[in-house]
């Protein structure tokens, strides 16, 4: 049962950007493609307070990462270290929803997202 | 029947009596036992157990589990939201083996299992200094003392203290 739950609901990262790239096309915004040197800056940068994505998932995305403020171990976020990584579409927005207002006081858009995603996927 | 046949009689009634008491207190005990170590469930290991452990609900009263998880998107300065089918199945969760109202009572205005009575009182040998260490961090890191604690086993000779 459990194995046939997470086959029906895999997915790949190539997955994820699909369903972003809908999002823009949805809303009507521009399709300029996702970048993951913008994405890569978006990581790293604060946004207004006090934390980055890399205040957890440190900017080496490729090793393991630690909660900033409980210290505990976070698993690799990109496929390449941890092919776990953005297979599955509800798990991947429960973290963008909750990161996302963490970091930056608000949601993601599609195109932050992706970009984030499109850097993510470059690193081997 | 004379009195040492209904002294004997009178014995054993004493000793079945007796015998009765002894089963429904260890009856009762093991009732407390399983409450102590709820089973666990799978919503709040993935939930609750992402970003520090999964905290028994024996570690709270009923009444703060309530208040914690209406409040998820706040969750101690961070957004911890779940979906609403995972929460109602967590939130019975934790209400269900919730810890006594008195023994975990939270301090006022408190919902910290670090603000409980008993926290305070099992911990209050622990110099402050350790809370500080960095591989403790903080008081809710439990695992930097207790080896076991993500499985839910926080006995003391499973206890190593960092230096």
């Amino acid at each position: 049962m459990v194995l046939l739950a997470s086959l029906a609901a895999a997915g790949t990262p190539a997955d994820q950007q699909k369903r972003f790239e809908d999002e823009l096309r949805a809303a009507g915004s521009p399709l300029g493609g996702f970048s993951a040197q913008r994405g890569e800056a978006f990581f790293n940068a604060t946004h207004g307070s006090e934390w980055s994505c890399s205040s957890c998932h440190t900017s080496n995305p490729l090793a393991a990462g630690k909660h900033a403020r409980t210290a505990k171990l976070i698993a690799p976020l990109a496929p390449a270290a941890n092919p776990e990584r953005f297979t599955d579409a509800a798990t991947v927005d429960k973290w963008f929803r909750r990161n996302c207002n963490d970091v930056l006081g608000r949601l993601c858009t599609a195109q932050e997202k992706g970009d984030v995603l499109q850097y993510l996927m470059s690193l081997k | 029947m004379d009195n040492t046949a209904r002294r004997r009689i009178f014995d054993v009634t004493g000793w079945i009596i007796g015998l009765l008491a002894g089963m429904a207190l260890l009856a009762h005990d093991a009732m407390a036992d399983s409450k102590r170590s709820a089973p666990p469930n799978a919503p709040w290991r993935a939930e609750c157990g992402s970003c520090h452990i999964a905290y028994p609900p024996q570690l709270l009263p009923a009444q703060t589990w309530r208040q914690i998880m209406a409040q998820l998107d706040k969750h101690f300065g961070t957004d911890a939201s779940v979906d609403p089918v995972a929460a109602a199945e967590i939130s019975a969760y934790l209400e269900r083996y919730s810890g006594s109202a008195r023994r975990t009572a939270v301090l006022p205005d408190g919902l910290r299992i670090t603000e409980t009575r008993w926290f305070l009182h099992e911990h209050d040998e622990m110099p402050s200094a350790v809370w500080r260490l960095p591989a403790v961090k903080s008081a809710a890191n439990c695992a930097a003392c207790h080896t076991t604690a993500e499985q839910g086993d926080f006995r003391e000779r499973n206890i190593r203290i960092p230096r």
